[in-house]
């Protein structure tokens, strides 16, 4: 039976490598949009049968346990929603000139290459597979980032790929420093690469390396994580690439560094005399929040606005996981789930917005209700559930930081809630304004697919309102193992 | 006391950075190339004795990379891209040499007091290695930040990697060094082919956020 389950991780790998050879070949945009749907609801099941089937015992480079399934299937589901999104959107360029077919079929291929990755990085087992995988995945989003060629969508993808090998470099560097440390304990070769014999043995490992490759790790990582003084490659690639792009970036690439972050925080965890990577984590959490709430007032571009916003939002989650303990790990989990969906589902509508209207910038959008119902009123709750009212989602997961905080550091828990405030004061500034009052701008009926927007928002929605007991059980269980 | 082998990777090591530190003063980008390449070379060198110290033939492969395709083969290209595209050929930097120089020291300094305390019960070899390997990879990000021409940027990136790659060939019996340099080969030549196709002829002003938030009325 084993056999089946290896099948799905397999599956989950081969379908996108697979599809992306076959993109990269076929002409015809129609037929490259619909394969790249097709093969992104492929890969989707693939991950759901990973939830069904028994689990493969981990290998040298694939595990899959209750923590990395989780997030396989929110890629994957994110992943499908984000092509359907891409397939509307990308006609929408075609049609305006925007977008070339040769450059289509790049495109889509890139599309698929970026799913191999990161699905990649959460299956592996190996420290050194996830490091590469997670660098496949960020550099198939640079070359993404500056696929419409103009100076700035260059130069945010030079800004990008600069920034982006700092953290290349620190990230590697600490991987060897994690070999350092456990070449005495495990021996050479392979096997002080695999993470599962890795946390086993951890406490005997150096703990003086093992600090210092986890501050490494956690620059390194964390610049792709877009925390506070390494965000700065962040809000530019958001604002020039494709949206359907900045829905992947903020939902998913940032959350593929962060997991890669998490597994090293569970390997400092089981060494007890190595440095608590919470104080670290805690700081450049609440700095990120803080940073970014206050920097989403002086935002003029929509597409910048909500990148500002997944800087404060990773920033919870980081200062989440720092604080630690079941309830905290718990609400950083289900805030990531919250934040991957809601963000995309933002960016979702912020794609067909700009392409109607013709800019990004926030002085020229308003009325969107009136004009576009639809559109407009998703933007809303979108943006209503990414600033953290009820009874959606990310309420749920935010009280849950706030609360648990207070119980055990009350003065974190007044800045934390401070950030919040100052940046949901800052979003719904900008909301009422594009949202209601004189429309402005064209007033172009919209070609739009809405229902990834709507079914990510349904679940976040859903989600608020009521969460089902096994998957309740299910967080709990992994908040468990992070210690 | 310690031994030959120990002796020649010591100052293999050791001479990386010191060209590391003669990147930091080039002012015109054809004589960074050529330091490069000299940079390429030690590279290869040092590779080579640990694979031959460690027993370790695979790592000729990764040696063998360094020498040919980042010490002979980039180069030449990019001298020939210059040509080509009429790139400045001289290097605008941030901070003057002086300023520059004095922090390269600091640097290399932080990364000694850092490796060298904690690996304290490493052996001699790695640690040494470790440290000079983060000296290199902290250079190169000095030279990436204190210089505007995308091209001296790439420069700066390979010689991260050179970094990089002595810190993978100095932990013992690592696995997936080969692996790793090949795929840094191939970005690197994406890269270089990137510049010649999208023909990032001048300079991208600096990697600070400040700049596209003007271009885009974001700010003031």
């Amino acid at each position: 039976m084993t056999a089946t389950a290896f099948d799905a991780v397999y599956g989950v790998l081969l379908i996108p490598i697979g599809s992306a050879a076959l993109l990269a070949l076929l002409p015809g945009y129609r037929l490259t949009a619909r394969l790249n749907v097709v093969a992104s609801l492929a890969t989707f099941i693939a991950a759901l049968l990973l939830l069904v089937l028994p689990r493969p015992a981990a290998g040298a480079y694939v595990l899959v346990d209750d923590l990395n399934i989780v997030f396989v299937v929110l890629n994957s589901f994110v992943g499908f929603t984000t092509s359907l999104f891409s397939a509307s959107y990308i006609a929408h360029e075609l049609q305006t000139g925007r977008l070339t077919p040769a450059y289509l079929r790049f495109y889509h291929a890139m599309y698929q290459v970026m799913m191999f990755g990161m699905n990649l990085a959460f299956v592996s087992n190996n420290i050194g597979l996830m490091w590469v995988a997670v660098e496949v995945a960020t550099l198939t989003t640079v070359l993404m980032v500056g696929i419409y060629r103009t100076h700035a969508a260059l130069e945010a993808a030079w800004k990008y790929f600069i920034l982006g090998s700092v953290g290349i470099a620190f990230a590697l560097f600490g991987t060897i420093l994690v070999y350092m440390a456990a070449l005495p304990v495990i021996g050479e070769g392979n096997d002080a690469m695999v993470w599962t014999l890795l946390i086993e043995r951890a406490r005997e490992f150096d703990t003086g390396l093992l600090n210092v490759a986890f501050v490494f790790l956690f620059l390194g990582y964390g610049t792709k994580v877009g925390l506070a003084p390494l965000h700065a490659w962040l809000p530019d690639a958001h604002a020039e690439g494709p949206t359907p792009i900045s829905a992947v970036l903020s939902g998913l690439l940032l959350n593929v560094a962060l997991y890669a972050l998490l597994r090293f925080k569970m390997l400092l965890a089981a060494n007890p005399e190595a440095l608590a990577p919470g104080t670290l984590m805690v700081t450049m959490g609440l700095g990120s929040l803080l940073f970014a709430a206050f920097m989403l007032y002086r935002r003029r571009d929509i597409k910048r606005l909500f990148a500002y916003s997944s800087i404060e939002h990773m920033g919870i989650i980081v200062f989440a996981f720092g604080m630690g303990g079941p309830l905290a790990n718990f609400a950083g989990l289900l805030h990531m789930v919250m934040h991957s969906l809601t963000k995309s589902a933002i960016f979702f509508a912020v794609g067909h917005i700009t392409q109607i209207k013709g800019t990004q910038q926030i002085s020229e959008i308003r009325g969107l209700t009136e004009t576009h119902p639809a559109l407009g009123w998703g933007l809303v709750v979108g943006v209503a559930a990414i600033a953290g009212l009820p009874p959606l989602g990310i309420f749920m997961s935010e009280f849950l930081v706030v609360s648990s905080t207070f119980a055990r550091q009350p003065w974190l828990a007044m800045v934390l809630v401070v950030g919040l405030l100052v940046a949901f004061g800052a979003l719904m500034l900008r909301l009422t304004s594009v949202a209601f009052g004189e429309p402005r701008g064209s007033t172009q009926p919209a070609q739009a697919s809405y229902v990834p927007m709507f079914a990510h928002l349904a679940l976040v929605l859903v989600a608020g309102v009521y969460l089902p007991a096994p998957i309740v059980a299910w967080f709990q269980h992994v908040a468990q193992l992070l210690g | 006391m310690h031994s030959l082998a120990f002796d020649i990777s010591h100052s293999l090591a050791g001479t990386l950075v010191l060209i590391s530190f003669m990147m930091l003063y080039q002012d015109r980008l054809y004589s960074l190339f050529n330091v490069f390449a000299l940079h390429a070379v030690v590279l290869a060198a040092s590779v080579a004795w640990q694979a031959m110290i460690q027993n370790a033939p695979h790592l000729y492969v990764t040696a063998a990379i360094a020498l040919v395709f980042k010490a002979i083969v980039i180069p030449v290209a990019l001298h020939r891209i210059i040509r080509q595209l009429g790139i400045h050929r001289d290097i605008e930097t941030v901070v003057g040499i002086g300023p520059t120089m004095l922090a390269g020291m600091g640097l290399v300094a932080l990364s000694m007091v850092i490796m060298l305390r904690v690996t304290a019960e490493a052996d001699a070899l790695a640690r040494e290695d470790l440290a000079f390997a983060l000296s290199v990879v902290l250079l190169s990000l000095l030279v990436m930040v204190t210089r505007r021409n995308a091209v001296s940027q790439v420069v700066g990136f390979m010689s991260l990697e050179n970094g990089l790659v002595l810190a993978a060939t100095g932990a013992k019996g690592m696995p997936l060094v080969v692996e790793i340099s090949v795929a840094f080969s191939i970005l690197i030549a994406f890269i270089v082919i990137g510049i010649f196709l999208f023909r990032i002829r001048e300079r991208f002003d600096s990697v600070d956020v400040g700049d596209l938030d003007r271009s885009r009325g974001e700010r003031g």
